[in-house]
């Protein structure tokens, strides 16, 4: 009992940050109808830049918890769009017009680059950043117990607070619905006097940073990280998307949430040798049977 | 204004320090503070060349796109669509006189090249035979195949798991491993290929990992990450060790004195026959129904469906074909190399037998031929440069996909003339 409860507290957690990497996935599918491969590196650049920000500052002398962690969340979330916005200059705008495979080898070449890059300049061996946060809630359940550390709890603290933010971005702001209108129909948006350039720029911009805020938070809470891990959490954070509905903004969370917590139940109870096999499976199947997902509408194709 | 064409340098200027300041941000953090342990080094030379090299490219970019040359190549890139070229009807291809003298001269490389040349360029010929295969899924029929490393292990691992678990040799296995491996295809085929092109990509990348994962994990059956020994081929029984457990072994048999060289000489032509073969057979079939129809099912789905085509047993057919190749390819690898462990198929594996594909012209097999070579014989010329090699690959897909994404080598096809006495 106290393992699954446990395992329900890790999947929330880790559910929330695949939700907000899925953010990413699936804005940029809804508005430009492409996968963007490269996602999963842009987090691994930013799991580099937290590192390099932790390290910046306190190699300037801040010692105090919460200025670390507001400057390290703000360095890496604003240098993380930065290259969202790059990537989406040099590897995507030049190929608006073509086919989808050349958009998606266009990003296969990207991610192979980011990881070289990050690989080349930075080592390959796994890196690291020093525990910050330390402490934990402990409840007793019937022999056993359910811990729950500070961390975890700000990383569910944070990415709510995200996708909150977020949200409201969406529904509420000029720039959401210039988004929405942008993903409805490119055409009538630029008709409408939208620069649909600059908007697909801005989500591009936006998923770097969903994903620079998932960076900071797993990075923190693991600890230890190399140039490779941006493939496997970006697959998972695409399962996320596509079993939610991809396109939807909610069905991503939701998605998130969802793999999280059957990952988590997965390797706890039954193997973890083979979680990852479990998490490619379940997109694979989420796929043929339902390939709209939870929350997204049936895709139509039209002549 | 009597200025036509004219640079407008404060522009170029603005765009160069734009692109700098940018370069600044992006490559400050990363290149220029080197993590180590918690601690860093400050790294600042390697980032002010970084950006100088930006602000000088940008610069001479943003100029020669202003000059009348630069205008009608952009226009020309914005507008690229260049299907296959179309031959007269009564062109006579020189493939008539090149090809004897390739095989020819393929024929005697083993005799002339040294055991280091003649490894590389089994390497070359294996990846020529991956490239093959791909090229079938991909570059025809238009199904992007994330995971084709999966069928190139299953014939790998066909081979050594077949020979210790049931005794089957390196000739009974190449067979087997090819329908094997049509047969995974065809399991995963079925329920995918109804779908639309990038969840068929991200479902294949799943199947090529769930692949990898199970080789590494199930440790019982597969010796899990430290790997297995595979079998040398034989020559009508006779075998290529030093000396055999039973029968005659290759160089006892002839009076020869012992030389490794001979194994990867009989491998090398063994792969060259089956190479020629799979050449054939693929020029054939493009020129088939079915050949037709992964062409027009590429270029317009919708269209063929309504036409009456049957989508899934196109598509089909396509990607078994494309998945037995693998396999065989996969059977070449594990005798070559003797041994076989999970790392060798890992999804950069997938990533460059995708680049040879789209470097050499979708659906051009000249194309794929030449880009094998150049990807596997290259890296092993360019030694010092080896660990630029993913970064490049990365480079030359973006970049070829915005220059020319139809590959180096476009697909010609011959036109058909109009029969005399027919109505026009």
């Amino acid at each position: 009992m106290d393992i699954v409860l446990q395992q329900l507290v890790n999947g929330l957690t880790l559910g929330s940050v695949y939700g907000l990497i899925a953010i990413g996935y699936t804005m940029v599918y809804g508005i430009i109808g492409m996968i963007n491969f490269a996602h999963g590196d842009v987090y691994m650049v930013s799991a580099y830049i937290t590192a390099i920000a932790i390290a910046l500052l306190t190699f300037f002398g801040i010692e105090s918890f919460p200025i670390i962690i507001i400057g390290t969340l703000f360095l890496t979330v604003a240098v993380t769009g930065a290259y969202g916005w790059v990537i989406e200059r040099i590897a995507y705008r030049p190929l608006r017009n073509s086919s989808r495979l050349s958009v998606l080898i266009s990003a296969i070449g990207m991610s192979l680059i980011l990881q070289n890059y990050v690989q080349l300049s930075q080592g390959a061996n796994q890196q690291g950043v020093p525990t910050l946060l330390t402490g934990a809630i402990r409840f007793t359940v019937g022999d056993g117990f359910v811990q729950i550390t500070y961390m975890k709890l700000l990383i569910l603290f944070i990415s709510l607070l995200g996708m909150g933010v977020l949200t409201y971005v969406i529904q509420k702001t000029k720039l959401g619905r210039m988004c929405r209108a942008t993903q409805q129909d490119r055409k009538m948006a630029s008709i409408l006097g939208i620069d649909t350039d600059k908007v697909i720029s801005t989500v591009f911009v936006i998923g770097a940073m969903m994903a620079a805020l998932a960076g900071v938070l797993i990075t923190l809470d693991y600890g230890a990280f190399d140039f490779y891990v941006g493939f496997i959490i970006g697959i998972k954070a695409f399962t996320a998307a596509v079993l939610g509905g991809i396109g939807s903004l909610p069905g991503a969370m939701l998605g998130g949430l969802i793999l999280g917590l059957s990952e988590a139940l997965f390797a706890g109870l039954i193997s973890s040798d083979y979680k990852d096999v479990f998490s490619f499976s379940l997109l694979v199947l989420i796929l043929i049977v339902r390939p709209s997902g939870l929350l997204g509408k049936p895709e139509v194709e039209k002549v | 204004m009597s200025q036509v064409v004219g640079i407008n340098f404060k522009k170029s200027s603005i765009d160069a320090l734009v692109a700098g300041f940018l370069a600044l941000i992006l490559f400050g953090p990363i290149v220029g503070v080197l993590l180590d342990g918690y601690e860093f080094d400050a790294e600042f030379g390697r980032v002010a060349w970084m950006v100088a090299v930006v602000v000088v490219g940008r610069f001479v970019m943003s100029c020669f796109f202003q000059t009348e040359k630069g205008v009608a190549m952009s226009f020309k890139y914005a507008n690229h669509d260049e299907g296959a070229k179309v031959l007269s009807p009564g062109h006579k291809s020189k493939m008539v006189w090149i090809i004897p003298l390739v095989i020819v001269v393929g024929l005697l490389v083993p005799f002339i090249a040294s055991k280091y040349v003649l490894t590389v360029v089994i390497l070359g010929l294996i990846y020529v035979l991956l490239g093959l295969g791909l090229n079938i899924v991909v570059g025809l029929a238009g199904l992007l195949d994330l995971g084709f490393v999966g069928f190139y292990a299953i014939g790998a691992y066909g081979l050594a798991l077949g020979y210790e678990n049931l005794g089957l040799g390196f000739w009974s296995m190449l067979p087997i491993a090819a329908i094997l491996a049509a047969f995974a295809g065809a399991i995963l085929g079925f329920p995918v290929l109804r779908m639309h092109g990038d969840y068929l990509a991200i479902v294949t990348l799943g199947f090529g990992e769930i692949i990898r994962l199970i080789l590494t994990n199930w440790a019982s059956f597969t010796h899990g990450p430290n790997g297995i020994s595979a079998p040398l081929p034989t020559l009508f029984g006779l075998e290529f060790k030093r000396r055999s457990k039973d029968g005659d072994t290759f160089h006892e048999f002839f009076n020869l004195p012992y030389d490794s060289a001979y194994k990867y000489m009989f491998i090398y032509l063994v792969l060259f026959a089956v190479v020629w073969a799979v050449l054939f057979v693929k020029h054939r079939l493009v020129k088939m129904p079915i050949g037709r129809a992964w062409e027009a099912l590429r270029e317009d789905e919708i269209a063929c469906r309504s036409l009456g085509l049957n989508h899934v047993l196109v598509k089909l057919s396509a990607f078994m074909l494309g998945a037995s190749t693998g396999g065989l390819a996969g059977v070449f690898f594990a005798t070559y190399q003797g041994f076989v462990n999970p790392s060798s198929f890992t999804f950069f594996e997938s990533a460059l037998i995708l680049a040879i594909v789209v470097l050499g012209g979708m659906g051009s097999t000249l194309g794929v031929v030449i880009a094998a070579f150049c990807l596997t014989v290259l890296p092993e010329v360019l030694r010092e440069f080896a660990e630029y090699r993913v970064l490049m690959f990365g480079i030359l897909m973006v970049v070829m996909m915005i220059w020319k994404p139809r590959g180096i080598v476009r697909v010609t096809r011959t036109g058909f003339a109009a029969r005399k006495g027919v109505v026009k």
